[in-house]
């Protein structure tokens, strides 16, 4: 038999690989297809807009002359006491205490990002950890975790957290924390599937065969393989929490005013809209910007990642 | 391989009765399982100290329960493993961690044997990360001369697997088994998903590395041409037990079992002359599910050489008819030259009525 | 089959037993007075006392808890901290409110959702499809209160200005009074409360309905001369469904969130109100009563769903 010589099966690998073209994993490849997604590009630059915006506020503030607290009796209502509408001096009206509601909505966009990504960025951390060791060890833990998850998910979710609101206080803290608290469970179905199905694969039992213990195995050879499917729950759980917000705020039991929200916004605005437009519109169009803008993100990941997912397969288009 | 003396006759993997039961469960409550796939149901074999031990079978025959137990990537239902010298059979994982540094595995399924989001020089060096062995720069150096001596370009360090052909995955998953120096490495059918021009690549790797590096190997396959080629001695498998073991040669020329000889009559022969000429052992019948098998003599139902005492009787695997101790059958009724099998039918002498079929 | 039945029914009871109990003993972690809520704040130390006594506040958690769960058993939810009212009662005279509301609007989101998903997947790509995304994509970015601002604005206020009462934005008629006037009132309603969910089940039926129908045993149905529709709906509708039920699930859940904005929003005398009231006066009685409600829907929800499974799927069935 022919001994092949160690660098020929170089050779041959050269020959079928260019060898100029440098190693491009899984991620090179889906950031480049997100780049040329041109709804990618554009969700991304509004969320960087508001989130600028968000960060500038006191700059804002300062560079239109009012405070988001100030209230303008003489100038920002009308004679009947009524908000004014977008005028030169408050660029896009005023809410019926008389405060200039571009400034407003610029400080309420601090409030809606800062929760949303942070309570986001909990109950991603929370779920992976819980998931991957459900699905993982499996037995009496995953029994006993699976079918807490699954308690989570079915408790009538506003409801606890309006009594969790109210009985602890309206504070920042408590809104992150029962907004994180309600959405971990989501993510961590999903990594406990994944982890049960990744588990099975030979490379996992290669890992074993080495003598790779639990930790590495979860966080080497498990947690890589996650990350894709988490990035994009996680991306669209940020407006799902923005949203959560904004609705506990509308009821009054968000933030504490006078701190300015959008949910507040919107709900001072309820009894004003038939004569102030301008009032419930600009807070709700801040709203439907942002949570569109990371739900368009959130679809434009999942595309990059895994470019054949939800379509019809080839040849059966009309 | 063949042709090397089979090592020095120092036993390095003894496995002694080894039984291996997946439980299949009915009840709601877990625990309460009424069935078992007997997988493994009582194998005992030993491997030599620098020989290659081929382990044949077909496709469900559990030959690869078997590699999982030996490797003690399984726990086992019973049985005991010794591995040079000691007894590994019980010990957790955590125990074991220390002689997988001696015994390693290479897996049948290049794609996937390695994980998709890993760098090929992150999976070879693994072992070394896991030991402590090396790190940094010391580590990714004898990373690459592991890459060069399977025969990989060590500038692919950081390509991701999906770079790579099938035959090259499979030189990662050597380089992989080869990195802590191991005297034992369990092949489990390494060459069977990849093309037939890169068979004899691979296969032709993993001698010149035995012979390098003092290699022993356990190597399966359902292939028998494969395993002709690069085995001393040859085990074949039949529904979790051993049909036959004996030196390659006498398996191939003298075969005693009426299983291991219907086999051997089907694998193809390149000489289309002698192709037409050879009569085939047609068996009939599927292979009985592992859940339920056959009473006594797994293979009776389809033999053309049973009888009665074939279903009462399972038969212990001893040298027959004058056989040496090298050559065990485990056969009441082994084939004597003569006997002509492509004329028989299935079952045998047995009434219908007699045979045991699941 | 019953043996499921029953594994489910007991899961199910477990679930409320610990909901009800993490909701009274969250109530005595966190800092509370409902003695003074209703006493008001200018009571004497003497009448808080005595308030609380009436109220059997001031005896140990533990026997508080035994008679609640005693009183429980009897089917006696209680009475109301601030009104005084038997709890049953109180949620038996809005239950149907709130019923009618959460039902009809299900039923909605699924004809539009499912509706809209299917016809998307039938012409991938097209006007139809391409449309349908981008409003779904719009509708799931709302909150809900967002969708009834705006319904009761355009649907509301505007036709009201030219004249036309088409669309009421408040108040419940009750259905044995009037159906016409029930079905007008709710009308709001139920857009507010389906519109988003309908955007959720139409893009995931779109998605399942794609992979359905590209499987090989829809393309076998298709040689086999069956007609489209038939194909569509009989044999490839059942599979795709699968999903739709696993959110129903989910979704029946996290409905009585929606129930409370809207309710809100449009006034209707529902449960969605009483919670948000009992829980600002800290009325426990109630709130308990509202939760164990809400639970018990959502078991029974629950098992509906799984007998849903087992309807459309046959390998679901267990043996």
């Amino acid at each position: 038999m022919t001994l092949t010589a160690p660098g020929q099966a170089a050779a041959d690998a050269a020959a079928v690989l260019p060898g100029a073209v440098r190693g491009r994993g899984p991620w090179r490849l889906a950031w480049e297809r997100l780049r040329r997604d041109p709804v990618a590009i554009a969700s991304a630059a509004t969320i960087l807009l508001i989130a600028a915006a968000a960060v500038a506020a006191p700059a804002i503030a300062h560079a239109v002359g009012h405070g988001p607290d100030d209230q303008y009796h003489d100038i920002g209502l009308t004679t009947a006491g009524l908000p004014v509408g977008p005028s030169r001096q408050f660029l896009l009206g005023t809410d019926n205490l008389g405060r200039d509601l571009l400034v407003r909505i610029v400080y309420g966009a601090r409030i809606s990002l800062l929760v949303g990504v942070v309570a986001t960025l909990l109950a991603t951390v929370a779920g992976v950890v819980v998931g991957l060791l459900a699905g993982y060890l499996g037995g009496l833990v995953d029994l006993v975790l699976a079918r807490f998850m699954d308690m989570v998910l079915s408790f009538p979710y506003l409801l606890l957290a309006i009594a969790l609101v109210s009985v602890f206080g309206p504070s920042l803290t408590i809104t992150v924390l029962v907004i994180a608290f309600f959405s971990w469970a989501a993510i961590g179905r999903v990594v406990r599937g994944q982890t049960l199905s990744i588990r099975e694969k030979e490379y996992v039992e290669a890992s074993w065969s080495v003598g790779s213990g639990a930790p590495r195995v979860m966080f080497v050879e498990i947690l890589p393989n996650l990350l894709a499917p988490v990035l994009v729950l996680a991306t669209l759980l940020v407006p799902t929490a923005i949203v959560f917000e904004a609705t506990l705020s509308f009821l009054g039991l968000g933030v504490v005013p006078p701190t300015p929200t959008w949910g507040g916004m919107l709900s001072d605005s309820l009894n004003f809209y038939q004569v102030a437009w301008w009032f419930p519109l600009f807070p709700g169009l801040a709203l439907l910007a942002t949570t569109l803008a990371f739900n368009l993100l959130g679809d434009s990941v999942r595309d990059a990642l895994d470019p054949t997912a939800g379509r019809a397969v080839a040849g059966k288009d009309r | 391989m063949a042709q090397r003396a089979s090592g020095s006759g120092e036993v390095l993997l003894r496995l002694e009765n080894v039984v291996k039961h997946f439980p299949v469960g009915h009840g709601i409550f877990p625990g309460r399982d009424t069935d078992a796939v007997r997988a493994v149901d009582g194998v005992s074999l030993e491997v030599h100290r620098g020989e290659t031990l081929g382990l044949v079978g077909e496709t469900g025959c559990g030959k690869s329960t078997l590699a999982r137990c030996a490797t003690r990537l399984h726990t086992l239902t019973a049985g005991r493993v010794i591995f040079d010298g000691h007894d590994i059979s019980t010990l957790s994982r955590r125990q074991l961690r220390p002689y997988r540094r001696e015994l390693q595995m290479i897996f049948q399924d290049p794609y996937g044997s390695l994980n998709p989001h890993r760098r090929v020089g992150s999976i070879i060096g693994d072992p070394l990360a896991v030991h402590g062995i090396a790190e940094g720069a010391a580590r990714k150096r004898q990373v690459q001369e592991l890459m060069e001596l399977v025969g990989l370009n060590p500038e692919h360090y950081n390509r991701f697997p999906a770079e790579f052909s099938g035959g090259q995955r499979q030189r990662v998953g050597v380089a992989r088994a080869l990195a802590l120096r191991p005297k034992l490495i369990v092949c489990d059918e390494p060459v069977s998903a990849l093309d037939v021009s890169i068979r004899a690549q691979i296969i032709n790797l993993l001698a010149d590395l035995q012979q390098e590096l003092d290699l022993t190997y356990v190597f399966i396959s359902h292939d028998l041409s494969v395993v002709r080629q690069v085995s001393d001695r040859v085990a074949v498998m039949y529904l979790g037990r051993l049909a036959e073991l004996a030196p390659a040669a006498e398996l191939y020329r003298r075969p005693r079992h009426p299983y291991v000889a219907a086999l051997l009559s089907a694998v193809p022969v390149p000489d289309p002359d002698l192709a037409e000429r050879r009569e085939r052992i047609i068996l009939a019948g599927d292979v009985p599910s592992p859940i339920n098998p056959p009473a006594g003599c797994r293979f009776h139902p389809r033999c053309p050489k049973a009888r009665q005492r074939c279903v009462d009787e399972q038969p212990p695997l001893v040298p027959r008819g004058g056989d040496g101790a090298d050559h065990p059958t485990a056969c009441h009724f082994p084939l004597e030259p003569g006997d002509d099998l492509a004329h028989a039918h299935a079952g045998g002498d047995l009434p219908r009525m007699a045979r045991s079929n699941p | 089959m019953l043996r499921f039945l029953a594994r489910r029914l007991f899961f199910g009871l477990l679930v409320l037993w610990t909901v009800s109990g993490a909701v009274f003993v969250l109530f005595f972690v966190a800092p509370h007075d409902p003695a003074r809520l209703i006493a008001g704040r200018l009571a004497t130390p003497q009448t808080l006392a005595l308030v609380n006594h009436r109220l059997g506040l001031d005896r140990p958690l533990p026997e508080q808890y035994a008679s609640f769960m005693g009183r429980l058993l009897h089917g006696d939810l209680g009475y109301s901290y601030y009104s005084s009212a038997p709890v049953r009662e109180l949620l038996a005279s809005r239950l149907p409110v709130t019923a009618s509301l959460a039902l009809g609007a299900a039923a909605l989101w699924l004809l539009v959702g499912v509706g809209v998903g299917v016809a998307a997947a039938r012409r991938p790509r097209s006007l139809v499809d391409r449309g349908g995304t981008v409003l779904v994509l719009a509708g799931l970015s709302m909150p809900t209160f967002l969708v009834g601002l705006l319904l009761i604005y355009f649907l509301f206020f505007r036709l009201h200005l030219l004249g036309f009462d088409l669309f009421p934005a408040g108040g419940y008629v009750p259905l044995t009074q009037d159906p016409a006037g029930w079905a007008q009132h709710l009308l709001l309603p139920w857009a507010t409360l389906a519109l988003v969910t309908a955007a959720t089940y139409s893009r995931l039926t779109r998605g399942s309905m794609l992979e359905v129908l590209g499987e090989d045993y829809i393309r076998t149905a298709r040689s086999k001369g069956l007609s489209e529709s038939r194909v569509v709906y009989r044999h490839g509708l059942r599979s795709a469904l699968t999903p739709v039920v696993t959110q129903l699930g989910v979704d029946l859940g996290t409905l009585l969130g929606g129930v409370i904005v809207t309710e809100q929003v449009f006034g209707l005398p529902g449960l969605g109100q009483l919670a948000w009231q009992s829980v600002t006066t800290q009325d426990l009685p109630v709130i308990m009563g509202i939760v164990l409600v809400a639970s018990a829907f959502i078991v029974v929800a629950n098992l509906l769903v799984d007998l849903g499974y087992a309807l459309l799927d046959p390998r679901v069935r267990p043996a």
